[in-house]
């Protein structure tokens, strides 16, 4: 695989745990030695911990650069990730609360209010605007971590439905892959995007600078795509991500534009807003719809998976929003963070001569 | 707060709907766009066609889209409401 798309340079190690963790994976598969307590407080922003699960993650998605595809299912360590996951499941079910009793009928109007609530940190309108292009970068730098493997997560739910959820979920994944075309596929928009902002776009590039609450956001997506009993809490985080989407991207799209970006920067902004204000609805209706048409049973569930990624990202625009209020980064090494001005393509010239906008 | 799906439930598991053997289908979704699904052409009304980009659309039902035709989820924000479809399980 080229660096381009993946495998993942291994990141740096954050603690104990996953610096024995990413010492055991650069030589092959064998029985991990034991690691110290996993179970400090606050393991959404524990780094050690969160770094952790992304090292044990990542071997199901495309790789880390230099490690044996063997360590994937090497008993050991999944059990060091089943020990990681535990108070990381428990601290996501604090963040959230009990979901509301809801009946299945009742879930799509449930959906609405929780995702139309709306009290959190408005990330969107602060970079509207205010935004400076150095706070632009670094939030594409902390979302690249998704949005390169965009759409990923929720696709490990595909073999595990069947009947209408199903078909709603493949309608939904056909428009986040671009239907089938590299160009259109969103992680590659969200590529584009970042060469115009003058971001090392390489899979996995910006984990070293990104904090424990950015990797939490994509490890709650892992915990609930990768075991099968989360299934409910999968598509339900999937409807929160298309239903508070349409609005907040056009105000990213008009925040780059503010800065100097050009259409082929914007691009993956304008995209979502229309592609999300339709993957809202066939989320809302046809996939957690359908799903609970069928099991009625895992109606609490989407409602803790969708709660779940409105409460992290909450969290996630927390951190950016106090980190610039105080004059700080919000990302965790100055290297990885670019100066300079936006790349623009001149009208009429070939994309290769692009010069540097004043 | 939007309705449940008011339709939920009126379609029979065995024949997918009867609306599927059209070639095209057009779903009004609660208090929301008008989503177009199958074999369609999107045109001005001088008959130029209008690039949808996705195989399934989301026409604005509100009026108060910025994309006009399609749906950017502004009827949200203006707490569009567009009442209930009518059932098609009921008497005429
Ligand atoms: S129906 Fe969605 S913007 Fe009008
Ligand atoms: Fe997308
Ligand atoms: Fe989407």
């Amino acid at each position: 695989m080229s660096e381009t798309h993946g495998r993942a340079t291994l990141p740096q190690p954050r603690g104990p745990v996953s610096t024995i963790v990413r010492d055991a994976l650069l030589r092959p598969p064998h029985d991990l030695p034991a690691v110290p307590d996993l179970t400090g407080d606050g393991p959404l922003t524990d780094d050690d911990l969160q770094l952790t699960l992304f090292l044990c993650y990542e071997l199901h998605y495309r790789g880390w650069h230099g490690v044996d595809d063997g360590w994937e299912w090497q008993p050991s360590l999944l059990a060091l990730r089943a020990a990681a996951e535990r108070p990381f499941e428990a601290a996501i079910r604090a963040l959230v609360g009990p979901p509301p009793a809801v009946s299945p009928q009742q879930l799509p109007a449930a959906l609405h209010e929780v995702t139309t609530a709306g009290d959190g940190p408005s990330l969107a309108g602060f970079l509207r605007g205010r935004g400076t292009l150095a706070q632009f970068r670094e939030f594409v730098a902390h979302r690249s971590v998704y949005h390169l493997r965009e759409a990923d997560p929720h696709t490990w739910g595909l073999p595990r439905l069947g009947g209408p959820a199903k078909a709603a979920l493949v309608e939904i994944q056909m428009d986040e892959y671009g239907n089938g075309q590299l160009h259109r596929m969103h992680a590659e928009l969200f590529r584009t995007t970042m060469g115009r902002l003058g971001l090392d776009t390489r899979y996995g590039a910006h984990l070293d600078a990104v904090p424990a609450i950015t990797l939490a956001g994509n490890n709650a997506m892992s915990l609930f795509g990768l075991h099968r009993r989360w299934r409910g809490a999968l598509l339900g985080h999937l409807a929160a991500l298309e239903m508070t989407s349409s609005l907040p991207n056009r105000r990213y799209g008009d925040a780059l534009r503010r800065l100097g970006g050009d259409e082929t920067a914007t691009r993956f902004f304008d995209e979502h807003v229309e592609a999300d204000a339709v993957h809202e609805q066939i989320a809302l209706h046809d996939l957690c719809g359908g799903l609970v048409s069928q099991e009625p049973e895992l109606t609490a569930d989407v409602l803790l998976g969708a709660s779940a990624a409105l409460a992290l990202d909450d969290l996630f625009a927390a951190h950016l929003l106090d980190s610039w209020a105080a004059g700080r980064s919000s990302l965790r090494n100055a290297a990885s963070r670019p100066a300079g001005p936006l790349r623009v393509t001149v009208p009429g010239v070939p994309a290769a001569k692009t010069k540097v906008a004043s | 707060m939007t309705a449940a799906c008011p339709w939920q439930g009126t379609v029979e598991p065995e024949d997918h709907g009867t609306a599927a053997p059209a070639a095209a289908t057009i779903t009004p979704y609660p208090d929301g766009p008008l989503v177009v699904r199958g074999d369609f052409a999107l045109t001005t009304p001088d008959g130029r066609q209008i690039d949808a980009r996705r195989r399934t659309v989301a026409l604005c039902r509100c009026g108060k889209s910025t994309m006009i035709p399609f749906c950017d989820a502004t009827h949200k924000a203006i707490g569009f409401r567009a009442g209930n479809p009518p059932d098609p399980a009921a008497p005429a």
